[in-house]
């Protein structure tokens, strides 16, 4: 278990007021002239040190990240840092208590990035129905200006900078950065062909990286206590602490931060108070927000939750945003209600996820009562090829995953309730993983 | 309304019912706020300010009218304010679920619906608001209540949970979800949050870290 010690946000839960004072009181823009006169390459290099790697799902290394855009600020064309705070992925729920509780690691964050890339602004995009979340947001911002630590001469630091907090309103695809970016401009949020990348050309056309609100909150901590603090906890490549958000059938669900690496059964153990109705009535695990296959009980129960432990079991750690089900659930329900997710929140621009979506979700509806033929289960799994990879952006992909999960591990499971359906065959009441 | 055929585009310009709302203007307050709102942007960038302006409109006239939605002329306005064609403003307003384009009820009960919360019994949760009267994608009579089944709201380890206008109540139950449409019908404000008495999404009994900070 992470050490109390190790935690960054020490107010994860809001017990302490959120506001200026009591964030100095944490730590929070305490002498944060001292982290800028680092001077930008020596941030790119802790936070590379640090092993830090992008905590809003694609697992990218934060200061590789930070280190592709232009070395000199160029007037005409302003470098824009915009972190993502539109947390919409099933099962995601820590940007919202980073934003509510503890907003001003945030913002001082978005200070040390910024100026590490030479920025000129930060664009904060909150998801629409984070309506308190905003309003605390747009508090500290003001606090913030107020106090002289962001806007002109930030911090005493002869640097300036901005901070504008913007809202969306309702469209999940917008946590995609590049239809984040169009969402900005004032445009419907339809990603954008890459290349060119963000870096390249992004917010306005001006040079842009977007962050995860988590990745831009840890950085001030990290150059704080050096990136080899950081980089001493979890696994080689899955360095860092992490925010874990545990729904479903558990005993007590909670968002909480842990060691990256930690064991699935040590950290259920540890703070949600085991499975509903004990290990034995794990059915299967989400183990990265909606998008990510799920992993059947016998494979998760001692897996590292990290990156690359995920990866290797077709799964990955995306959000970390940790989905739960017992035996009690109906999987092929469960699943088929992502489906219906992914359609819903499908832009329309690329055919295959417009369509394709679609298609999927109404196949699973009947799949969940077995109102289907043997060989839909193959010609399922072969449409969700068909969509994968064949999209703009990753949400095609992110709507074919579940699927495939599902059929990887339960197909007896569809094939059990077809056969019900059609009363060939007495099928006891089976709920077991494939393998 | 008005049925039949027209000769030609004019005469059926002519027999449209009057449009409602065609007088919105800002109030003082808020005309300073998109003021404001526009110049966050940078100088050009007014486009940028679309949605903050909308935002501003639909909260206005729940101020003013008691239902949070942008009728046409509403949305002409914004875009006339930022020197937007009026297509593209609507092309924002309807791609965004969170703009309404009908009129809600004062309380507009978004009942999250998505696996997390399915799991939690998020059915039960639709059952209460039903066996309440309220009807999914509508509003009751008494312009009281809308219901909606939503997409994950990003409260998933408080699940089941609902939105009502601005707040979340968390950790349902059917029974604590029809106690709050009874209070919201006498007109009280239930406390939003957790309804099991837990702070954020701490777990419940109690923290399993960070204990000092408890009462500190």
């Amino acid at each position: 278990m992470l050490d109390d010690k190790d935690r960054i946000f020490t107010n994860l839960y809001g017990f302490q007021p959120w506001n200026l004072e009591h964030a100095r009181k944490r730590g929070d823009w305490v002498d944060t002239r001292a982290l800028l006169d680092l001077g930008p390459d020596e941030i790119v290099n802790i936070m590379k040190a640090s092993g830090l790697r992008g905590r809003g799902g694609a697992g990218f290394p934060t200061g590789m990240k930070w280190s592709f855009m232009p070395k000199v600020s160029n007037p005409a064309r302003p470098s824009t840092l915009v972190i993502n705070a539109d947390e919409s992925e099933p099962g995601s729920c820590k940007d919202r208590e980073i934003i509510r509780h503890d907003p001003h690691k945030l913002i001082e964050g978005a200070l040390v990035a910024g100026f590490a890339m030479h920025a000129t602004a930060a664009y904060i995009y909150i998801r629409g129905e984070y309506v308190r979340e905003a309003e605390v947001l747009f508090a500290a911002v003001r606090e913030a200006y107020a106090a002289g630590l962001i806007g002109r001469n930030a911090c005493g630091s002869g640097y300036d900078f901005d901070v504008i907090v913007h809202r969306g309103a309702g469209a999940y695809i917008c946590g995609e950065e590049t239809a984040m970016l169009e969402s900005l401009e004032g445009k419907k949020g339809q990603p954008r062909l890459k290349p060119p990348f963000p870096a390249g050309a992004g917010l306005y056309g001006n040079p842009t990286t977007v962050n995860n609100v988590e990745s831009i909150a840890v950085a001030p901590t990290i150059l704080r206590r050096g990136g080899a603090w950081f980089a001493a906890i979890g696994r080689p490549k899955n360095e860092g602490t992490k925010l874990f958000q545990i729904s479903g059938h558990v005993n007590t669900p909670c968002v909480v931060e842990e060691a990256m690496s930690v064991p699935f059964r040590e950290l259920i153990e540890t703070h949600c108070g085991g499975i509903r109705g004990g290990w034995d009535n794990l059915l299967a695990v989400i183990p990265g927000g909606s998008s990510v296959p799920l992993v059947p009980a016998d494979q998760i129960i001692d897996c590292p939750m990290d990156f690359d432990a995920l990866k290797d079991l077709k799964s990955g750690l995306g959000t970390a945003a940790i989905i739960v089900m017992d035996r009690s659930t109906d999987i092929v329900r469960a699943i088929a209600r992502l489906s219906y997710f992914y359609k819903h929140e499908s832009c329309g621009q690329c055919t295959p996820c417009r369509e394709g979506t679609g298609w999927m979700w109404r196949v699973m509806e009947r799949l969940v009562e077995g109102n289907a033929e043997p060989h839909e289960i193959d010609l399922l799994l072969e449409v969700t090829t068909e969509v994968e990879g064949h999209t703009i952006c990753a949400l095609g992909d992110a709507a074919a995953w579940p699927i495939q999960g599902l059929i990887r591990h339960f197909r007896p499971e569809l094939e059990a309730r077809i056969a019900r359906r059609k009363g060939f065959v007495q099928v006891p009441g089976m709920l077991e993983a494939a393998e | 309304m008005t049925t039949g055929t027209y000769n030609t585009v004019a005469e059926a310009r002519a027999a449209r019912p009057p449009r409602r709302h065609s007088d919105f203007a800002w109030t003082l307050e808020n005309a300073n706020e998109a003021a404001r709102l526009i110049a966050l942007y940078p100088k050009g960038r007014e486009a940028s300010a679309v949605m903050p302006l909308l935002w501003l409109a639909q909260e206005q006239m729940a101020a003013q009218h008691g239902s949070a939605w942008l009728p046409v002329p509403v949305i002409e306005y914004v875009a006339a304010q930022i020197g937007m064609p009026y297509m593209r403003a609507y092309e924002v307003a309807t791609f965004y679920t969170m703009y309404n384009l009908k009129p809600v009820g004062r309380y507009l009960v978004q009942v999250c619906g998505t696996t997390p919360c399915q799991l939690r019994g998020s059915d039960d949760i639709m059952r209460a608001c039903t066996d309440k009267g309220l009807v999914k994608g509508g509003n009751t009579a008494d312009g009281l209540f809308t219901l909606a089944e939503v997409e994950c709201l990003g409260a998933c380890a408080n699940a089941p949970m609902v939105q009502i206008n601005a707040d979340n109540y968390e950790d349902l139950t059917y029974d604590s979800m029809t106690a709050i449409l009874d209070a919201l019908a006498k007109g009280e404000t239930p406390l939003p949050g957790s309804q099991i008495g837990r702070q954020a999404s701490c777990p419940e009994g109690g923290p399993t870290t960070l204990k000092e900070m408890v009462g500190a």
